[in-house]
Order: C-alpha cells, then structure tokens, then sequence
C-alpha cells in the first residue's frame, strides 16, 4: 500500500471504528458468555439474585446433563459411600445417580444425521453443479431456479405431507429419513455453492486430459475434484452446521431413536422446573464445536453465508 | 467463438469411435450427473407440495387416518382468509419482519461501513460478531428465554441497571406490549451479522479509482457517501433484506422456543400458528390450505421483491 492514498482511512477514525466495532462484539458476546458461565454454576447460584459473574464453579450442570437421579433414604446413602467424584457431587442433594440421560445419544444422533446427510449433500451436489457448469442441460436456468425456490418453502409446510409420507414408508423417526430429508433442504445450497466454485476452475484443465485419453469420469474426479477441494470444503461445513443446527423438522418428525439434540436440550427438567445449569452445559457442548469451527475456518465463510451470491 | 480443441477434435472422429474413447457421451453423463438430485428434489420437495395441494380442499385430519376424507372444494380457503385471528398473526409476522429488518439493515450496514475502515484485526472482530448466527436458533433462543427472566434474568438485571427501573417489574415475555420486542431483539442480536457481512462484501466491490475521481472532482467525504457508497451498495443490501425477509417469513425454531407464540398470540407468527393448526389441532387440510396461502404469499412477494432488484442493479 502506498503511502498516501485517499482512499485509506486516517489514523483517528481508523482507531474510532475500531472501537465501535469491538464494543459491539464485546455486547453480542454477552449472551454467549452467559450460557458457558451458567454451566459451571449450582442451581441456587444460577438463579440468584443479582445475576452472580464471580462464584464457586462446579460440575453439577454437567453431572446432571448426563445422567438420571433418584432420590435415596438415609440409611442406603450411608450403607453406600460415594465412590466417584460425580456420585459425590450427586450426594449433595441426598440423591444417588441412576443412570446415563439420553443426552449421549442425542448428540451422537445429531452427529450421525449431521454428518450422514453432508456427506449425501455434498456428493449428489458436486455431481449436478458440475454437469450444470459444464453441460448444456435444457432448461438449466430454470432448473437452477427450481433448486433454489424449494428452500423457500416454510418447513412446517412440508413437514405435513413429509409427516404423511413418512408415516406410510415407515421413515418417521429413523436416521434415514432424517438425513434424506436435511439432504434435500441442503441441496439447493450445495448446488449453487459448488456451482460457483467450479465455474471458477478454467475448463482447459479438462480439455486436455480428454484429449490425453482420459474419459469424461476420469477427468471429472482426476481434475476438476482435486482443484474443488476448498469449494467442496466449505459447502461441506455449511451444510453440516445447518444440519446441526435444524429445529423445525426435528421436533416435528423425530421423538426418540432419531431425535436430534436441538429438541431435546430445552426439555432438559431439573427439581422444580428447568435445571438452567444442565440446559446451559448442554447447549455449550453442542455450540461450542460450531463456534471453534467458524473461527478457525473464518477466510472461507463468506461465500456460503451469502449462498454463492457474494464472491470475494 | 472459436470452438475448444476438444469440440473439434470431437467431431472430426467418427461417433462409435468417440464413445469407446470417451465412455459414456457427455449428455449421459450429464443426466446421470444431474438426476438424483432432481429425483431427490421432486421426492421430498415436489412431490410432498403437490400432496399439500391436494389435501388443502378436503377435510382430512392426520390423527383419524381411517376417517372417510371429504372434498370441500375452496372452503378451507374461504375460512382462512375471512379468519380475524390470522390477520391478527399476519399483523404480528409484519411487526416483526418490518423491525427485524430495519434494525439489522441499520445496525449492520453501519458496522460494515466501520469494519471496512480496515483497522487492525478487524477480521477476528467480524468473526466473533458472526458467531450468533451461525449457532442453533432452536438452543439459543431457549437459554434467551433464562437470560429474559425477571429477578433473575441478565437482559432484566442489565437494563435495570442503566435505568434504575426494579429488575422485576417487567416481564420481557410474558406482558403483550414487551413480547413483540424480545423476539425483535433476539433475531436482530442473532441476524445482523448476516446483514452486515453482505453489506461488507458491497463495500468491498466499490473499487478505489471511484473515490480517488470523486477526491480529484472536489466532492466532500458526505456527498461520496451518498452518492458512491450507498447506490454501489444498494444491490448488496436488497439481497440481504431479500434474504432475511424469506427467512423471518418462516421463522419458527427461535420463537417457538423464546415465546412459544404467548402471551396470548401476540407473538403467534404465522409459522407457528400454521404449527398449532397441522400438529396440535391436526385440521390437516385446512393448515394445508394455510400452508399454500403462506407459500404463495413469500414466493409472489420474493418475485416482485427480485424484479426491483434487477432494476436497482441495472442502473
């Protein structure tokens, strides 16, 4: 950068946006921050009065988060000494830990349904952007259009024929209608995402492994594939977060063997009410690979954020 | 346009020659390429829309599947659009769409325009402003629900701290005048990141020979801004409205979890209503008709919306 531009903003207003913009970072983080902090308070410190930022931190939120308690008579609680550091915390509250809760399996359904449904996402998608960048398809635009509008449908709309269909093929509250059914929400993002990457490799490359014997199959996985690994990349980590993250359809059409963890982390119930320290360790579990993940993969974010539509 | 070595090379060889060469044609691949994602589409998109169709004039009801169905022609229609309670819902989605989007068109154009003043480590700034949105509406909008609280609440605790008011005289949800704003706020906190990154991308599109003509031609930093930055911007920032106008449309995960629709059904947006109705109710064909109505609505809007869209770019 040269020296002096006029176009580079000065020093003063440089060091004021700056500010602005921390400051207001600094404000959207407070929620967040709450929600990790809550998860290591006790219940009674969780909702005290006033909002307590310094406290003794314990393990109870997540000791509850994963298991089952039951309350136990005197006389068994002292015939059977705590042998762990979780049944002790448990032993506060003249209980004694039952069982594992059924946020384990939760989480893995989330990652089994997450997972599952990019990888189906990514790989019919890759398939169709390329042949719609490199195939004359009659009726392409309108095609692509098609792709696009179906994620404008509000998912409570098709969750009612969905509910029907499933009902009859016997998907409801499987794994697999799950993961077919965030594959077809994902795809239309897929498609335009990789569409727009692989638009962007020039088809020279190909030309001449054709020419060079190779068949149409061979160029496409021997060529384009490798040199779309970043664009494949992040349309996969789009698709996954936004499998994660799905709400509508999970609580409607799962209720136990699929059910994903979404639905099920706000029906977290402690003694009277709510266990807002069990709910807060269960949301952090499950935020927090997402969090780690936009950070650490900040450069490709945009595109996807912005469905292809913003190249930078 | 000169033709590509491979298209001449292609029809110079004669056709059975050229498909041992080259396997499958290009037009099979092509379909094969492009089929099961279209298959998949008309499976779980398509398909299940055309049976909404159908369902919306009949009377079939989900939970009595062996009840005989009945066609009632446009009747579940005629009740919807002469229903008050679902003007009353459109009334509460409008509320909440109009604020939503002026407060994240506000909020992150001008956070855009400050990041883009490329002060240092600006990047990791917007990375952790983005972290909201790119979380779990459904999660977060339900530990919202403990921060909103009254005595024990944060959001209470904090206003109550700048303005001296007692932290549990208001309920952000539970009183009819406050609901409306807590969702206002909850999506605006979570959202205008989205908003903003868009408006970042416009403003990083605007070459800089623009503003060094304008600089040359005497123009003040006021007149640029109105007269290159925001029409060079525009575009950008009728896509992120478009964007988020769809999607508030349909917003259910992050209400149902704040409000659940209440108190009363001053937050019932259409979406959850639509819910109440197909799975609570179980008046399948009429939350089908409702469903249709809904769909028609936001792709009529969304088309006229894209047209002024395409104007605005042409100019």
């Amino acid at each position: 950068m040269s020296s002096f531009s006029v176009t580079e903003p000065n020093a003063r207003s440089k060091w004021v946006a700056g500010s602005l913009v921390i400051l207001y970072a600094l404000i959207t983080m407070v929620p967040l921050a709450w929600i990790m902090l809550t998860g290591f308070k006790s219940p009674a410190d969780a909702i005290s009065y006033p909002p307590k930022v310094i406290f003794d931190p314990t393990l109870e939120g997540y000791v509850n988060l994963f298991t089952t308690r039951t309350r136990q008579t005197d006389d068994f609680l002292a015939a059977n000494p705590p042998e762990t550091w979780y049944e002790e915390i448990v032993r506060q509250y003249d209980m004694v830990i039952a069982g594992p809760s059924k946020f384990g399996e939760r989480f893995l359904n989330s990652v089994i349904i997450g997972f599952g449904s990019t990888f189906l996402s990514v790989f019919l998608g890759t398939l169709a952007a390329y042949a719609f960048s490199r195939f004359k398809i009659p009726l392409a635009d309108d095609l692509l259009f098609f792709i696009l509008s179906t994620r404008m449908m509000p998912p409570i709309a098709v969750a009612i024929p969905i509910f029907l269909m499933y009902r009859q093929l016997g998907l409801s509250d499987t794994h697999l209608g799950m993961i077919l059914l965030y594959t077809a929400v994902n795809i239309s993002l897929a498609v335009w995402l990789l569409k727009s990457f692989i638009d962007g490799i020039p088809t020279e490359y190909e030309e001449a492994a054709l020419i060079d014997g190779y068949t149409r199959f061979q160029a496409f996985y021997k060529v384009v594939l490798p040199q779309a690994a970043t664009g494949i990349a992040s349309t996969a980590i789009f698709c996954l977060i936004f499998a994660w993250n799905e709400y509508a359809f999970a609580v409607l059409l799962t209720s136990g063997t699929a059910q994903t963890a979404p639905p099920f982390i706000p029906t977290i119930i402690g003694v009277g009410g709510l266990d807002w320290p069990a709910v807060a360790a269960g949301a952090t579990i499950f935020l927090l690979p997402v969090m780690i993940f936009t950070v650490a993969l900040r450069k490709h974010l945009l595109r996807g954020i912005t469905f292809g539509a913003v190249r930078k | 346009m000169t033709q590509a070595p491979i298209t001449r090379a292609a029809e110079a060889t004669p056709l059975p020659v050229a498909r041992k060469i080259r396997g499958l044609s290009d037009r099979a691949i092509a379909w094969i390429f492009v089929g099961p994602t279209i298959f998949l589409l008309l499976a779980i998109n398509i398909f299940p829309l055309i049976w909404t169709i159908n369902l919306s004039f009949t009377n079939f009801r989900a939970n009595r599947p062996n009840r005989e169905v009945e066609y009632v022609g446009l009747r579940n229609y005629e009740r919807i659009l002469t229903d008050t309670d679902i003007w009353l819902n459109m009334q509460a989605t409008a509320h909440f769409l109009f604020w939503t989007i002026l407060l994240q068109v506000l909020i992150g154009f001008t956070l855009a325009y400050l990041i883009n003043k490329k002060f240092k480590g600006n990047d990791l700034w917007t990375t952790i402003i983005v972290l909201p949105m790119m979380l779990s509406p459904a999660v977060v909008g339900n530990f919202w629900k403990f921060l909103y609280q009254p005595q024990i609440g944060l959001f209470n605790y904090i206003v109550a701290f700048f303005t001296g008011k007692d932290p549990s005289s208001f309920e952000m949800l539970g009183q009819v005048n406050l609901a409306p704003w807590s969702i206002v706020i909850v999506d605006t906190w979570m959202w205008t990141p989205f908003v903003m990154l868009i408006c970042l991308a416009g403003l990083r599109s605007i070459p800089d020979y623009i503003y060094e003509a304008a600089e040359i031609d005497r123009a003040s930093k006021w007149r640029q801004f109105w007269t290159i930055t925001v029409p060079m911007v525009m575009p950008f920032l009728m896509l992120a409205v478009l964007f988020r106008g769809i999607e508030n449309f349909k917003m259910f995960d992050l209400v149902v979890q704040l409000t659940g629709g209440g108190p009363g059904s001053t937050t019932e947006l259409t979406s959850i209503n639509l819910k109440r109705e197909a799975f609570e109710k179980w008046r399948t064909g009429y939350a089908s008709a409702y469903a249709i109505i809904l769909f028609v609505t936001v792709f009529g809007l969304a088309s006229i919306y894209v047209k002024a869209l395409n104007k605005v770019k042409e100019r």
